[in-house]
């Protein structure tokens, strides 16, 4: 028997742990468990903290939650103590006595723990003070922080499956349908497409239908999906059941990277709890529907994003795409009519149907409304996810959230959209962030990969690595994409190495119009955009290659080398105590030496030199 | 010659039971495989085509066409560098060059002490924390050339039947 068998004992539930969180433990220390900090250590932390309070005898009093991802991954592992909201970045096993002692004991601040702005050198204490956040609208991702995924009950607390409940309860399938259409939600996996259209065709058609979840992410640079799973595998879930109610599916999946296992294990938990629960399954909620969700585990194929490619894998079968005369609406998994969302579109689902179609509508531009979680990457200074309104400037991204570049190094560009984006140069940041702005100037919003570059990016390279990633990840299926992109690789290749010749732009561009035009699926369709911006933003950078066979950024290794300037050189001899070639030498506080013959062009010297003294010729 | 592997055939009948024979599960039950493997041993193919009644060039397409599958032996730690777009802008590039050396192998080759395969990946979602590379399931951020050395060097240290 089911635990929750009707609305009502959902409700009672919830309110049971509304009020158990009032009168609950005094203090809560929200600890990030998520990828990003895992991989900074987080494990050995919690160890040290739990050992601390059992030895303080503080067990009993203290609540710990190893939350999901709260955005701020390059400062990981964080930790965050409640109720006050005090921000500890990247806290180490040794600390944790410090912390008890000092803040969970006594409400007083580890000094030397506290987090200072890179940009403005200010101490700021609280979560909700630092730039990075502050300038946010959190509407999905906020309660990751909140929240330990593996418990169904924390996300029952707050507010969880209300949503689901009102769909089954409240409303018509039709009801649901209007809602979302009127929300304006667009499909966050790239394509934009309006989402209450998709799934009132889809739901026209007759057959087995599918709800399916997109969390192949394979766009690099971006991992958005992945924290959300992560760390809110119920908002997914809620989404999911909201999509088949009205669609009028039984069956569900979740299409996942391997490569996520994170991911995987808590979207595990989460379906369990909620078959337990009576969430999922026969008869949710007494109401007479039933659904259900299965995990099929991808395999490190980009192309598998695609709608056709992913559902061919999801029959058991290589993804390759296939020609889109019927739409996967009509017929996709097992032919039956399946509906296709990216997971974060589906985790907007609750909240619109919460919230209302108005409210959500006012948040945005008009034609793209709600937020957007972008993953700010690359050569900016504080680097995380950052949810924020549609519409919002890609300036007040980049450099009052972000924080502008580090090293005080010159902006390049920012690519967004993934290999099927483009490049911004400066001339831009002032666009506002939406299905259509960026795509106006060749590039496209894409999921929500932002990836930042400074003076020291080389945008033929930056080029020639997308074809590359493209050329692997080419299902090889249809020639123009096959072939065309294996030869718009060998001219780039070419290009990097010194034996660009004249004619090679032009002949770039016209190769990359007719793979555009020719070939199947979107991977070919798409994959010139980053050599086509590239040369219309950086044309002079790639006649730099070609004409006078320079990189000026010093990333191409045959068209540049190191040379120390005499004039800069204070002969602090940091670079030559770091050289893996012994290839610097000079006296201590004269300036030094490189011996061209020795350097392998590692760039240790380079990133070592605080003096700007090592050049790039 | 390679040692022959010693196939334990209820493992394998396990993880099939776990998908309930389904022969859409196909590419996970071969991932479930590797973990155990560390590749899916070709021996194992014959069974597959016949607990799932699936068709053998089925199997070969799956296995060639996903990266996550490999039908050659790999190391005991499967290092992987990510060269996605955030690693990439950030150096991954060096840190590709310092392991290369440190192993002395080429990407996709195996050490010869069988310890060690070296792989290049795109993205595994870690972007912020980047440069960063994997060995099997465990993940290493924000590494330089040093760094990413001493991983390896910690590796080498663990007694050979130790886990990660
Ligand atoms: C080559 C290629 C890769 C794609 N990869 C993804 C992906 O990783 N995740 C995703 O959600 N959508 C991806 N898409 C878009 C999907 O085809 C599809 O439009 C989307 O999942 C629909 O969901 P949405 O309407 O909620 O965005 C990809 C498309 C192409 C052509
Ligand atoms: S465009 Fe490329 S990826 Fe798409 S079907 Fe053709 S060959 Fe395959
Ligand atoms: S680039 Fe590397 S090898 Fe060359 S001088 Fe600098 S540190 Fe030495
Ligand atoms: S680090 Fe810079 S200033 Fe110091 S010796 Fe090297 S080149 Fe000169
Ligand atoms: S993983 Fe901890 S903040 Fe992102
Ligand atoms: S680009 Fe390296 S983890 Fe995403």
């Amino acid at each position: 028997m089911a635990i929750l068998s009707n609305r009502e004992s959902l409700e009672k539930f919830q309110d049971k742990l509304k009020s158990a969180k009032s009168h609950g433990k005094k203090k809560l220390v929200s600890l990030c468990a998520g990828s990003g900090c895992g991989a900074y250590g987080t494990a050995k932390v919690h160890q040290a903290l739990m050992e601390e309070l059992a030895l303080q005898n503080l067990t009993e009093d203290v609540e710990v939650k190893l939350t999901g991802c709260h955005g701020f991954c390059e400062k990981g592992p964080i930790m965050v103590v409640h109720p006050q909201g005090i921000f500890y970045p990247q806290v180490k096993p040794e600390h944790m006595s410090e912390i008890v002692e000092k803040t969970i004991k006594n409400d007083e601040l580890v000094q030397s723990l506290i987090f200072k702005d890179p940009v403005s050198k200010a101490k700021i204490t609280l979560e909700h003070d630092i730039p990075f956040y502050k300038l946010q609208q959190r509407i999905i991702f906020g309660n990751n922080g909140l929240i330990d995924p593996t418990s169904i009950d924390d996300y029952i607390a707050v507010g969880g499956y209300s949503a689901m409940a009102k769909s089954l309860f409240d409303m018509t399938p039709e009801k649901v349908i209007a809602e979302i259409k009127k929300s304006g939600l667009r499909g966050r996996g790239g394509g934009g497409f309006p989402t209450g259209i998709k799934w009132d065709t889809c739901r026209k058609h007759h057959g087995i239908r599918y709800v399916i979840c997109n969390a192949d992410e394979g766009d690099p640079g971006a991992y958005m999906d992945r924290s959300l799973l992560e760390g809110n595998p119920h908002s997914v879930i809620e989404g999911m059941i909201i999509g088949a109610i009205a669609i009028g599916s039984h069956d569900g999946y979740v299409y996942v990277r391997h490569e996520y296992p994170l991911a995987v294990t808590n979207l595990t938990i989460a379906l369990d709890k909620c078959r337990e629960y009576g969430l999922l399954g026969k008869n949710i909620l007494g109401s007479g529907f039933d659904f259900d969700i299965n995990i099929s585990r991808g395999g490190g194929a980009f192309v598998c994003g695609e709608s056709t490619a992913l559902m061919a894998s999801l029959e058991g079968n290589p993804g390759r795409p296939r020609a889109k005369y019927v739409h996967t609406v009509e017929k996709g998994f097992k032919e039956g009519p399946s509906n296709l969302n990216n997971v974060e579109t589906w985790a907007n689902v609750p909240i619109i149907i919460n919230k209302g179609a108005d409210w959500y509508a006012a948040i945005g531009t008009k034609h793209s409304k709600g937020t957007k979680i972008f993953s700010l990457v690359g050569k900016v200074v504080n680097t995380g996810l950052v949810e924020v309104p549609m519409g919002t400037s890609l300036r007040k991204i980049i450099y009052d959230i972000g924080g502008g570049i580090p090293r005080k190094k010159k902006f390049k560009a920012v690519q967004t959209g993934g290999p099927s984006g483009g490049c911004i140069p400066e001339q831009f940041l002032d666009l506002g962030v939406d299905f259509d702005e960026l795509s106006k100037v060749g590039s496209i919003m894409g999921s929500g990969g932002m990836i930042v570059m400074d003076q020291d990016t080389c945008m033929v390279d930056v080029a020639r690595y997308f074809l590359d990633f493209l050329k692997e990840e080419s299902c090889g299926q249809c020639n123009p994409c096959r072939e065309g992109i294996k030869q718009m690789l060998d001219i780039l290749t070419n290009i990097c190495q010194g034996n660009g010749k004249e004619g090679d732009i032009e002949l770039l561009e016209e190769l990359g119009v007719m793979i555009q035009r020719f070939s199947l699926c979107g991977l070919g369709t798409s994959a010139p955009n980053p050599v086509l911006t590239t040369i219309l933003y950086f044309r002079n950078e790639y006649e730099a290659h070609i004409r006078d066979k320079k990189c000026p950024a010093g990333v191409c290794k045959p068209l540049f080398y190191y040379d120390i300037d005499p004039e800069t050189c204070t002969g602090c001899r940091s670079c030559a105590k770091k050289c893996p070639q012994e290839a610097i030498t000079g006296d201590k506080k004269k300036p030094h030496q490189l011996d061209q013959s020795k350097c392998i062009k590692c760039g240790i010297c380079y990133d070592t030199c605080k003096f700007d003294a090592i050049v790039i010729r | 010659m390679e040692p022959a592997i010693q196939i334990d055939l209820k493992k394998i009948d396990d993880i099939i039971a776990h998908y309930h024979g389904n022969k859409e599960a196909l590419l996970m039950i071969m991932q479930d495989i590797s973990d155990i493997y560390n590749h899916v041993p070709p021996v194992i193919i014959p069974i597959l085509v016949d607990r799932l009644g699936v068709k053998k060039s089925l199997i070969y397409g799956v296995a060639t066409f996903y990266k996550t599958i490999s039908l050659e032996p790999r190391g005991k730690y499967i290092v992987s560098v990510c060269t996605g777009t955030a690693c990439h802008v950030r150096g991954a590039e060096k840190i590709a060059d310092a392991l290369q050396q440190k192993l002395g192998v080429q990407e996709g080759q195996t050490t010869s002490d069988r310890l060690f395969t070296l792989k290049a990946v795109r993205c595994i979602g870690c972007c912020a924390s980047g440069p960063v590379i994997t060995v099997n399931k465990e993940t290493y951020g924000g590494l330089d050339r040093t760094a990413a050395e001493k991983v390896i060097d910690n590796y080498k240290q663990m007694p050979l039947n130790g886990t990660a």
